[in-house]
């Protein structure tokens, strides 16, 4: 079983490595998203500092929607996903895995660039790292929620904004939380109780997102 | 004869069609009635004048956006669980109702909203997770729309709807700790109402005609669903014989 999952993972980091050009893409989006609302709002300083965690974030959230339509397309196209369905593996641990290849190929990344933009945001040390926090956390409720909208809409025309209209949605909590946390350590308050519930969330999404994304896998491939 | 012969499309779609005209005058005489408890009985408001009104249509709207995803999730997961093909058909007839519903009451509300709070938006708990329900029910249409294989559609739809039934409760929550302003909710089971009684009655009479409202519109979709999915079957082709 954890050799199954180990495998999985190996391969897609294995396939993410000899593609450089995929994960860079998902990661300038990033940046690029996030340098555009201090030319949209103006570059005030005191502006920049109460909209920065929440444009962050926003950003995380659609840069990992970006390289989510591509979750199991690929594979789907050269029939390879058929057949690691069809193993005697379950279907949950190769999901899950993929899960996690996604989020050590995208969600990491994000994690090392965020700060530089916290700093083009003028956020203060602190809040840069309950960013930092927010963002380990709340990166794999991402990919989870994602396998569920990606093994929805494999296949399907027009899957990439389809996708993004199904999981934006489920998001939400994830956006909150995280966000939350770094206004509340900038207004006093403290980050504990936000990044505990975005804990929670992730514990909640890790029990639950496989098992739908394993069914909605199995329905798209039927 | 039993419950389950029901489950057969065949025999649901007879059931159907001698049900549809109950519900259908129940829920015109019920939107008369609560219409008129609602604007010539009930009391103008202490607070906020004439403008309550509103509440007649807002809080059934509301009260049914929520509850008929409920009902999806539920047809959903019987569907997935004993592949029954009318459960699907249930769930894809409720959806565009539900929207409907959760439109309505996001618009009552801004109507609402002007008077009261003087913004026709607010971001507020209730506001936003409806509005977020309105992307839920977008996004579940817009999946069943892409999906031209039935059979994949009733399930990915069916998934979907059941990790928002999950979700719904967690967005409701999340966004209830981030800011909140709307008034508290009038009508509670555990302490005495806090609305006059008529009020309270053209309120649930109103709640009790979207209701029937509702299952009769469900009724007549999930007819024409029936007839376009057995259009193959010797039982369609008899009717479309006779009406045609």
């Amino acid at each position: 079983m954890h050799r199954f999952l180990l495998a999985v993972l190996r391969r897609d980091l294995t396939l993410a490595a000899r593609r450089r050009g995929d994960w860079l893409i998902a990661q300038f989006f990033f940046v690029m998203v996030a340098s555009l609302f201090p030319l949209g709002v103006g570059p005030e300083p005191a502006m920049l500092v109460r909209i920065g965690p929440g444009v962050l974030w926003v950003a995380a959230t659609l840069a990992s929607l970006l390289s989510l339509a591509r979750l199991f397309a690929d594979d789907h196209h050269d029939g390879s996903l058929e057949h690691m369905v069809l193993s005697p593996e379950p279907t949950v641990l190769l999901v899950l895995g993929k899960s996690l290849a996604h989020w050590l190929i995208y969600g990491i990344p994000l994690l090392l660039v965020a700060p530089v933009l916290g700093v083009q945001f003028n956020l203060s040390w602190e809040a840069i790292r309950v960013l930092e926090i927010s963002l380990l956390l709340g990166t794999p409720i991402l990919s989870l929620l994602g396998g569920v909208g990606a093994a929805l809409t494999l296949g399907l025309r027009g899957g990439g904004v389809l996708l993004t209209l199904l999981i934006l949605p489920l998001y939400v909590p994830a956006l909150i939380f995280g966000a939350g946390a770094v206004d509340g350590v900038m207004a006093g308050t403290g980050a504990e109780a936000q990044l505990s519930l975005l804990g929670a969330f992730l514990v909640l999404s890790l029990m639950i997102a496989p098992w739908i994304a394993a069914a909605a896998l199995r329905v798209s491939l039927e | 004869m039993n419950l389950y012969t029901f489950a057969s499309p065949a025999h649901f779609y007879t059931l159907a069609g001698r049900l549809i005209p109950w519900f259908a005058w129940g829920a015109g005489l019920f939107t008369l009635w609560g219409l008129y408890i609602g604007f010539f009985q009930a009391p103008t408001d202490f607070q906020q004048g004439e403008a309550y009104r509103i509440i007649f249509i807002h809080v059934p709207a509301a009260w049914m956006s929520m509850f008929i995803y409920l009902v999806m999730a539920f047809w959903g997961a019987i569907g997935l669980a004993f592949n029954t093909r009318l459960s699907f058909m249930m769930a894809r007839a409720l959806a565009p109702t539900g929207a409907m519903f959760t439109f309505i009451a996001l618009w009552s509300g801004a109507f609402w909203g002007k008077p009261m709070w003087g913004a026709w938006w607010v971001w507020d708990a209730r506001l936003t997770s409806e509005l977020i329900l309105l992307f839920l029910y977008v996004g579940i249409i817009a999946l069943w729309a892409a999906i031209d294989d039935i059979r994949r559609g009733d399930r990915a739809g069916s998934l979907l709807t059941l990790i928002g039934a999950i979700n719904v409760p967690i967005i409701y929550f999340s966004v209830k700790w981030w800011n909140t302003l709307h008034q508290g909710s009038s009508i509670n089971l555990m302490k005495a109402p806090s609305m006059a009684k008529t009020m309270l009655l053209g309120m649930l009479v109103l709640a009790i005609a979207a209701w029937l409202y509702t299952i009769a519109v469900a009724l007549v979709r999930v007819r024409r669903i029936i007839l376009e999915r057995e259009r193959q079957s010797e039982w369609v082709k008899a009717i479309l014989a006779k009406e045609s």
